[in-house]
């Protein structure tokens, strides 16, 4: 059988990519797609750790269910502000989105 | 070597190789297909380790609604900026070198815990996942408060981004 | 649906309404008093399934309807809260669903539902009337109050805290709801906010609860340090608590613990129910809007004082000394509120001092171990009380129809002696106020207010308690007495005054409430007969005794028949309806009246009193120690020290100060900030990538830092 450790070293490489494209990505919605990465690392995590666990205690798949959820209200908001910011400033380079600064 | 586990390496590599597309394609089109790839990969997954509803649930609401809205997405902001020029900024290395710290960390740190070698118990006998997940998710005694107060964050999301995203030059009906 | 979870739900409703007349429905007032009534409506069939329910269960007091829930974690176990229902619980909802219901109901048409809004009323006065036109000519009709959805909010809030209150399975709830009614009565005698009178009432009643309040806290923090719980069951059920607490003398004064901590409860229901030293903001509690702010302060929430009490009795009967000052306040209040009532010419301040004399008589009862009386008074008060205030509010309103339409404005509405006559004007108030009155003194045989009266002075009397059971007796006496003069000066005779001959009755949201309340008035003393009376006793059940007494481990005994408190109860209720009509139907002003005593009419100058004993002398104290202490003393002796630090601080200011702190120092720090923030300007690039990059960079140099030096991690 496969072993706890395949899994959480699987998942910690996607996060990991996952990291790096939200660093390094210069596309806003690139950066969405790396945080989407992530959160399906966090959720492999999750459901390894419900089915290496006591198996009756649903809280591990119930996270993931809500990680799910989560993401799907994170990617509509993201990707609405993108579009927004694209109206406005004509572009979605992240480095260029600088409002924010001084 | 199980048929499980030459599975699982196979899926592993898949995933883990489409996910370092994504994140260094060009084509930003091809970064979202890439993504539903890696997805597809997390499915099988799911199914691995007997969460039938989970790998379920990736595909329809992951793939089949959050990659979709990123290629929707993609085409909407698009005509700026056609693929040229550098995908990645000018301080790539270092988000690179950072990432392979986190990865190394979480290894080093995972290495010597005890449960690492862990291997999973058998689903007993006439133990449902998908039932019992149901159970949990509307019971008061588990899981109803969170379930609900997500709910209420979908909406608010939702209207949110109706909200943010919507066009005052076309059809704007507050003024 | 099973009970547990119907109880779980009774405070819910109004709880709703408040927040969805606040929220939503505030802009429109049909809108609003539906939600509002609405909520009270399904509170009071939740509560008679309940109630209903309760009475077929057997022994409900071994085996009372609980749950509960786990709310706070302890240490190693649970703070739970929860909601019980045994017998006493199930009698009190029963009058309170019912009195409620009927608030919220009276509310409508005494608030003028329906009417066109005033010429110039204004947010937080009674509205003053409209000028309408018909049939070509004007006329002055009353007009609808512009904070009405307000007011059903705040109804909505009270019902919640009471209905939390008689659920309770612990102390610590009920003390939640019993705070939020008092933040409900602050809001309701203040709703007029712009009338002096109303805000200062307001104050007052906040302020002498909250004395109340304190002590009563304190009380049940001891009760916690000391058992670990606060649930009633639990520390009642527990023997070996009980009688560790009962071990006389190992506090103050030789009070056991129990005493200490009833004692301390029973603090707070002395300002709650306006007992004897802290009486004096029910009278001014009158301020808020006429009968149904007074019905709350009558029949409602100065009942959750005594349920209180009630509630606590098994650990107040451990100790003798502190039933004594029970029963000695409680007698002391109903005679000495007794005696107030009697002067006043207020309709409703008189019954504000009834009130708080019956009241008494609930404490008194206590106090000499009557549990069942008490509890039996209370409820019966509770209708009749409730019927008398709605009864005084139509009262006032067909007056202050008279008002407008004569224009008079100087004529107080709610001045007995202005009234007279008003039986043939309002019939249906006129015989529901009658019942209720004399409920109130006690007449014989018919009225609730007799079975319950007489229960208190029979147990007084078989228990030996001779000179509660004479106070007591003459209490009632003036209580009968002060009924029939109300009476006799607003209803009989002819009217004194224009606007008396032109009062109305009330529409019918008003009549309906005084209808059904004097069904109870009269209906619910039979429920309790004692079974040795004679000819009458036997014939129903003691129902009352048996259902209520079964809450204690112990069933009290009834007290056993005898005559002497018998004839008492009745020489003293028809003596004194009698003298009180044969004397008040010659007197036709306050300056014929003799019991216009000064002592009297200044409600034995207690707010003087208050004022000269702990509000002087603190004005008193600040006053000696502004020109005496602080100008004088610690003023010289700070002019002795100018001279020195203004040399001291001279030199300092030359030398040290300018020099080196503001030169190199001040300016030099600033210089720094100044540059260091030139620096570090570009950091801030507005890059959210790059902030996440330096972020994560110095997480990881932490953690690599906890990991290698001080080994924390796995």
């Amino acid at each position: 059988m496969i072993p706890l450790s395949w899994y959480l070293i699987f998942a910690a490489g996607l996060f990991s990519l996952g990291l790096f494209g939200v660093l390094a990505r210069r596309n806003a919605v690139a950066i969405l797609l790396g945080v989407e990465l992530m959160l399906n690392a966090v959720n492999i995590n999750l459901a390894a750790f419900w089915r290496y666990g006591n198996i009756t205690n649903m809280a591990g798949q119930v996270f993931a269910i809500i990680v799910f959820a989560v993401a799907a209200a994170e990617v509509a908001v993201g990707l609405a502000l993108v579009i927004s910011v694209y109206r406005r400033h004509n572009t979605v380079t992240a480095d260029e989105i600088d409002m924010l600064k001084w | 070597m199980t048929t499980a586990q030459i599975i699982f390496l196979v899926v592993a590599a898949v995933t883990l190789g489409s996910a370092f597309m994504v994140v260094t394609t060009r084509n930003l089109i091809h970064a979202a297909l890439w993504l539903v790839a890696t997805l597809f990969g997390v499915a099988v997954m799911y199914a691995l380790l007997d969460a039938g509803f989970l790998a379920v649930v990736q595909v329809v609401v992951y793939i089949g609604a959050i990659a979709i809205l990123f290629i929707f997405a993609v085409m909407l902001t698009r005509k700026e900026m056609r693929d040229q020029g550098p995908q990645l900024n000018s301080g790539w290395w270092m988000s690179a070198l950072l990432a392979v710290l986190t990865f190394g960390a979480l290894v080093s740190m995972l290495w010597g815990w005890k449960d690492m070698e862990k291997v999973a118990m058998d689903m007993p006998v006439g133990f449902d996942s998908v039932s019992a997940l149901g159970d949990a998710l509307i019971s008061p005694n588990a899981f109803v408060l969170p379930f609900e107060v997500a709910s209420v964050l979908l909406l608010a999301a939702l209207v949110g981004a109706v909200y943010v995203a919507f066009n005052p030059r076309h059809g704007d009906s507050r003024k | 649906m099973t009970t547990e979870t119907l109880i779980w739900l009774i405070p819910l409703p109004p709880a709703l309404a408040f927040f969805l007349i606040v929220l939503f429905t505030n802009k429109s007032k049909a809108l609003s008093h539906s939600v509002g009534v609405g909520a009270a409506i399904l509170s009071w069939l939740a509560s008679m399934v309940v109630f209903f329910r309760a009475l077929g269960v057997e022994h409900l007091g071994e085996h009372p309807y609980v749950s509960s829930v786990n709310w706070l974690p302890t240490g190693d176990t649970w703070f739970k809260i929860g909601v019980a229902i045994d017998p006493l619980g199930a009698a009190v909802l029963f009058f309170v669903s019912i009195t409620i219901f009927m608030i919220f109901l009276y509310s409508v048409g005494y608030h003028n539902f329906g009417q066109p809004a005033g010429d110039h009323d204004r947010k937080g006065l009674p509205p003053h009337g409209a000028t309408v036109e018909e049939h070509g000519h004007k006329h002055v009709v009353p007009s609808v109050e512009p904070m009405y959805s307000r007011f059903f909010a705040f109804l909505g809030l009270f019902a919640f805290g009471m209905y939390t209150l008689v659920v309770s399975d612990n102390l610590l709830t009920m003390f939640v709801g019993w705070e939020i009614m008092g933040l409900c009565s602050y809001l309701l005698i203040g709703f007029w906010y712009g009338k002096p009178s109303a805000r200062a009432a307001a104050i007052k009643a906040f302020m002498t609860t909250r004395i109340g309040d304190v002590f009563m806290l304190l009380g049940i923090g001891l009760l916690y340090s000391l058992t670990g719980t606060l649930n009633f069951r639990e520390i009642f059920g527990n023997e070996e608590l009980m009688h560790t607490l009962a071990t006389p003398g190992t506090t103050l004064f030789g009070l056991s613990l129990a005493g200490l901590i009833a004692l301390l409860l029973f603090i707070g229901t002395v300002g709650k129910s306006a007992q004897w030293p802290l009486h004096v903001w029910l009278p001014d509690a009158m301020e808020g809007p006429t009968p149904v702010s007074a019905m709350i302060h009558a029949a409602t929430m100065v009942s959750a004082g005594v349920y209180a009490v009630i509630r606590m009795f098994p650990l107040l009967s451990l100790d003798h000394n502190t039933m004594t000052v029970v029963a000695f306040i409680g007698t002391f209040t109903a005679i000495f509120a007794a005696t107030i009532a009697v002067a006043q010419n207020d309709i409703k301040r008189v019954l504000a001092y009834s009130t708080i004399s019956q009241l008494g008589f609930m404490i008194a009862a206590l106090g000499i171990g009557a549990y069942v009386a008490a509890a039996f008074h209370l409820i019966t008060h509770a209708f009749f009380k409730a019927l008398l205030f709605l009864g005084s509010g139509s009262v006032i309103h067909g007056m202050e129809h008279g008002v407008l339409h004569t224009g008079n404005h100087s004529v107080d509405p709610q001045d007995m002696f202005n009234m007279g006559g008003l039986r043939k004007k309002m019939p249906i108030t006129f015989w529901t106020f009658v019942i209720g009155g004399f409920a109130l003194s006690g007449f014989p045989l018919i009225t609730a207010g007799f079975w319950s009266k007489d229960e208190i002075l029979a147990d007084a009397w078989a228990h030996g308690h001779l000179t509660v059971f004479i106070t007591l007796a003459l209490a009632a006496f003036m209580t009968a007495f002060y009924t029939m003069r109300q009476i006799t000066l607003t209803f009989l005779g002819e009217p004194r005054t224009k606007e008396a001959e032109h009062a109305q009755e009330t529409p019918w949201t008003m009549t309906v409430p005084l209808m059904v309340l004097s069904v109870f008035a009269i209906g619910y003393g039979w429920v309790g007969i004692p079974e040795h009376f004679p000819v009458l006793g036997g014939i129903l059940p003691n129902w009352f005794h048996d259902f209520v007494g079964h809450t204690l481990h112990e069933v009290p005994e009834a007290p056993e028949f005898s005559w002497v408190p018998l004839l008492t109860s009745l020489g003293v209720a028809l003596g004194g309806l009698f003298l009180g009509w044969l004397y008040y139907r010659n007197v036709n002003s306050a300056k014929e009246d003799f019991f216009q005593i000064p002592v009297l009419k200044n409600k034995w100058y207690h707010d003087e009193a208050y004022q000269k004993v702990f509000i002087q002398p603190v004005i008193w104290l600040s006053e000696v120690f502004t020109p005496g202490m602080d100008k004088g003393l610690i003023d010289g002796i700070l002019h002795i020290f100018d001279p020195i630090t203004s040399g001291i601080g001279a030199w300092i200011r030359k030398w040290p100060d300018l020099w080196l702190i503001n030169e190199k120092i001040g300016d030099g720090l600033a210089d720094i900030t100044q540059e260091a923030g030139r620096t570090l300007r570009p950091i801030q690039t507005g890059r959210i990538q790059q902030y996440m990059l330096f972020s994560l960079v110095i997480l990881v140099i932490v953690g690599a830092i906890l990991y290698f030096t001080l080994g924390v991690g796995l």
